[in-house]
């Protein structure tokens, strides 16, 4: 008979410790809910981007405990597919499914190009963390007054990258790169800064976007040419190397900044050492934050993070820093672009601020994959070792934004191919 | 009219009805979903007019809407035509392009029958992706052409209920005009060539001609689907003339019931709503699709309009066991 008692009593003494845990959860959550929706490949060949992504930004999420200066976050993800008008639809269902504050993320340049247009047309504020496509910053800014890039340009990196080439000397270069509109500007991008300083592109081969075999490409590969530029994504990045080396090809590989970025290069082997790449991250920057940026990451996925991650990462950074001034409020579309626009940040990239086109300008790496124990590791791995950094990097370079915009944006016929042989 | 088809007419009215006056209720993201379903819709009656109709399993049917939405996109990127009352133009414009492109493709595809048919339609509608793919100068190549606003003919489409219910009333007029079609001698020679093309042609029927106009009117509700894509989107990229919509189109008519007319929409709202809802609620969505299509196949040869005829056969067959068995009690 006690005994039924006391179990009674404990019952409704447990229930009553719920019912109080659940009062004063209630209590806690009168805090502001902003909604953030993002779209990333999570199907597909772009899969595995689509996941370092999403991780880059959960993890930062994870550090706040989803509270990011007294807002509470809630973060959607949808899967993109990596395809353009798929992407338009998730999107559609963020916006009015889930009444998203902002949306944020898309892989490829086109799929941004096809993003931007959705946050004029729904007054939804868009962060391009990862599509570089250089006319949403540039030339068709004006379309796109909410849309606010917090990743690069296409072409950001490889403008100094050109210069570099030039002071290593070389002086006929072989580009090899992905035929779509982010190709066609990172290579356009390298071609304009390589032939201002006396470079000459003697020759430029497309593959489509996702070739994995090499093959027809390589024989035609000019083998008199001083270096080879590669501008390769997801899969292609794997496969390119390998088969170049394979096919006994001795000139020295540059590329952009995805052809060798740690998304792939754990996977790669020897045949990436001395690889050269342009990027506004490298796992292997030599500062204590990005140590620890690495090193946590790496503990809770796995893996290196690449720039996908760090990207995502950084850009909850600028949303915490903008909530940090509105006290967790939500202040609005047109005046959460005018305070992001303000922010001058210390990232795990760098400093990061946002020009008056809402591009960041940041440092730009001159990254060379080199085998090395690194941040205290075990193993001899390959990272992507700076070589030269160049700070404050504009989308302009040192053009001038005048006589930039007054070129059209650069494609697979611009600039011209004048020294191809 | 048979007493049967009037109580069938009376059925998709009503559910028509209903559709009609409960969409423009229902949450944004649905509405939108709903609205993605007539649009298919009408692509998937011009494939049940070939596949259920005729017995022509096209595979390029993407083409066409491809035509339209292009056609589209392009003319209100450059020359900022078709955004007031001039959409009635387009509207028309991507019929006939629809049409033209299908009586263009149809001199080749016609001459062929069964698998080879579904080969050649696949490679004219891989020619039209080729195209949309790499003449960047017309179609934007793989970025495709964004459309920054809907038309606006006093009507404003920009809003959603609006924009629902002018595909709502188009969806509506093809469908009539799919089954005045049907049931006209013309439909019904059609039906005589799916089930014995030499006997027609001894008959002295034009086979060739007769498959060749089902082909070009397949054709132009093709390229209408496709006008009404564009907006509804926003944008029209080399990924919805890829074979996958093909595919897509003829999987809907196939689980909804081919020769049926409505089983191609029923099919439709299935596929939008496991790919574009459920697929916001679970990851592993595709078994879902998948299965169903499966499932389908294996146990609904006539897809899901035929469920409705297996439950009534299964009652009678049970009514009649029932009896049966009574009656073999009564014996003992």
């Amino acid at each position: 008979m006690m005994n039924k008692i006391f179990k009674k009593a404990s019952v409704l003494a447990a229930v009553m410790t719920v019912a109080a845990l659940m009062l004063s959860g209630t209590r806690t959550v009168q805090a502001e809910e902003i909604r953030i929706g993002f779209l990333a490949p999570l199907t597909g060949i772009f899969a595995q981007i689509g996941k370092d992504m999403r991780n880059g930004f959960q993890m930062y999420l994870d550090e706040q405990n989803g509270n990011l200066a007294g807002a509470q976050i809630k973060f959607i993800v949808e899967d993109g597919q990596g395809k353009p008008p798929v992407n338009v639809r998730k999107a559609q269902k963020l916006i009015r499914q889930d009444n998203v504050h902002m949306f944020i993320g898309g892989l490829l340049a086109s799929t941004g190009y096809a993003l931007a247009p959705v946050s004029t047309r729904s007054k939804v504020l868009y962060i391009a963390s990862i599509p570089a496509a250089d006319d949403l910053t540039q030339r068709q800014k004006q379309k796109f007054p909410y849309v606010v890039r917090t990743g690069w340009n296409s072409s950001q990196s490889t403008h100094p990258f050109g210069n570099w080439a030039c002071d290593q000397g070389y002086k006929r270069i072989v580009t090899v790169g992905a035929d779509y509109a982010f190709g066609h500007e990172v290579i356009g991008g390298f071609q304009k800064a390589f032939e201002n300083c006396g470079g000459k592109i003697v020759q430029k081969l497309w593959p489509k976007l996702g070739t994995q075999d090499f093959g027809p490409f390589l024989p035609l590969i000019k083998k008199d040419a001083d270096a080879v530029f590669t501008l390769m994504v997801g899969p292609m990045s794997l496969a390119f190397p390998k088969q170049y080396k394979a096919a006994g090809m001795k000139a020295p590989l540059l590329g952009g900044g995805t052809s060798a970025d740690e998304f792939a290069l754990p996977f790669m082997g020897d045949e990436a050492i001395g690889y050269v790449t342009a990027l506004q991250y490298s796992a292997a920057i030599d500062t204590p934050k990005n140590m620890e940026f690495v090193k946590n990451y790496r503990s809770k996925y796995g893996k290196v993070p690449s720039y996908y991650s760090e990207s995502n990462y950084t850009t909850v950074q600028f949303i915490h820093e903008v909530l940090k001034k509105t006290d967790g409020k939500w202040p609005g579309l047109e005046e959460f672009v005018k305070i992001v626009g303000t922010i001058q940040l210390d990232t795990v990239r760098g400093p990061v601020s946002l020009d008056d086109d809402m591009n960041p300008v940041q440092n730009i790496y001159i990254r060379q994959v080199t085998k090395k124990k690194n941040f205290g590791y075990p193993d001899e791995e390959l990272w992507n070792n700076v070589v030269k950094t160049y700070p404050g990097v504009s989308q302009y370079w040192n053009f001038g934004k005048e006589t930039f915009l007054k070129q059209p944006v650069y494609s697979r016929s611009y600039p011209p191919c004048d020294h191809c042989e | 009219m048979a007493l049967k088809d009037r109580k069938k007419i009376l059925t998709v009215m009503i559910v028509m009805a209903l559709v009609g006056l409960f969409t423009p209720f229902a949450n944004d993201f649905i509405r939108l979903l709903i609205t993605q379903t007539l649009v298919l819709g009408i692509l998937a009656l011009s494939v049940d007019l070939l596949l259920g109709f005729t017995g022509l399993a096209s595979l390029g049917q993407a083409a066409y809407l491809g035509m339209g939405a292009y056609l589209t996109a392009i003319l209100v990127d450059r020359f900022q035509f078709g955004l007031g009352c001039d959409l009635s133009l387009i509207l028309l414009m991507g019929i006939a392009i629809g049409a033209a492109g299908a009586a263009f493709f149809g001199l080749f595809a016609i001459r062929a029958t069964g698998v080879y048919f579904l080969i050649i339609t696949l490679a004219l509608g891989m020619v039209v992706w080729g195209l949309a793919n790499r003449w960047n100068s017309l179609t934007g190549g793989d970025n495709g052409i964004n459309v920054m606003m809907r038309p606006n003919c006093g009507v404003d489409f920009s809003n959603d209920i609006n924009f629902f219910l002018l595909v709502y009333i188009f969806f509506c007029l093809s469908l009539t005009a799919m089954y005045v079609l049907v049931n006209s001698p013309f439909g019904r020679t059609l039906v005589g060539i799916r089930e014995s093309e030499t006997r027609m042609r001894m008959l002295g029927y034009n086979t060739w001609l007769h498959k060749y106009l089902a082909f070009v009117i397949a054709g132009g509700f093709g390229g209408l689907a496709g006008v009404f894509w564009t907006h509804l989107n926003g944008i029209v990229s080399p990924e919805d003339v890829l074979l996958p919509i093909s595919v897509d189109a003829l999987l809907m008519v196939v689980l909804g019931g081919a020769g049926t007319l409505v089983g191609g929409p029923i099919g439709a709202a299935v596929v939008v709503f496991i790919r574009e809802y459920l697929s916001t609620l679970v990851e592993w969505w595709q078994y879902i699709l998948g299965g169903v299509y499966v499932l389908t196949i294996l146990f609904l040869p006539d897809g899901l309009m035929g469920l409705m005829a297996l439950v009534k056969t299964w009652r009678t067959d049970r009514s009649e066991k029932e009896g049966a068995e009574a009656s073999s009690g009564q014996v003992r």
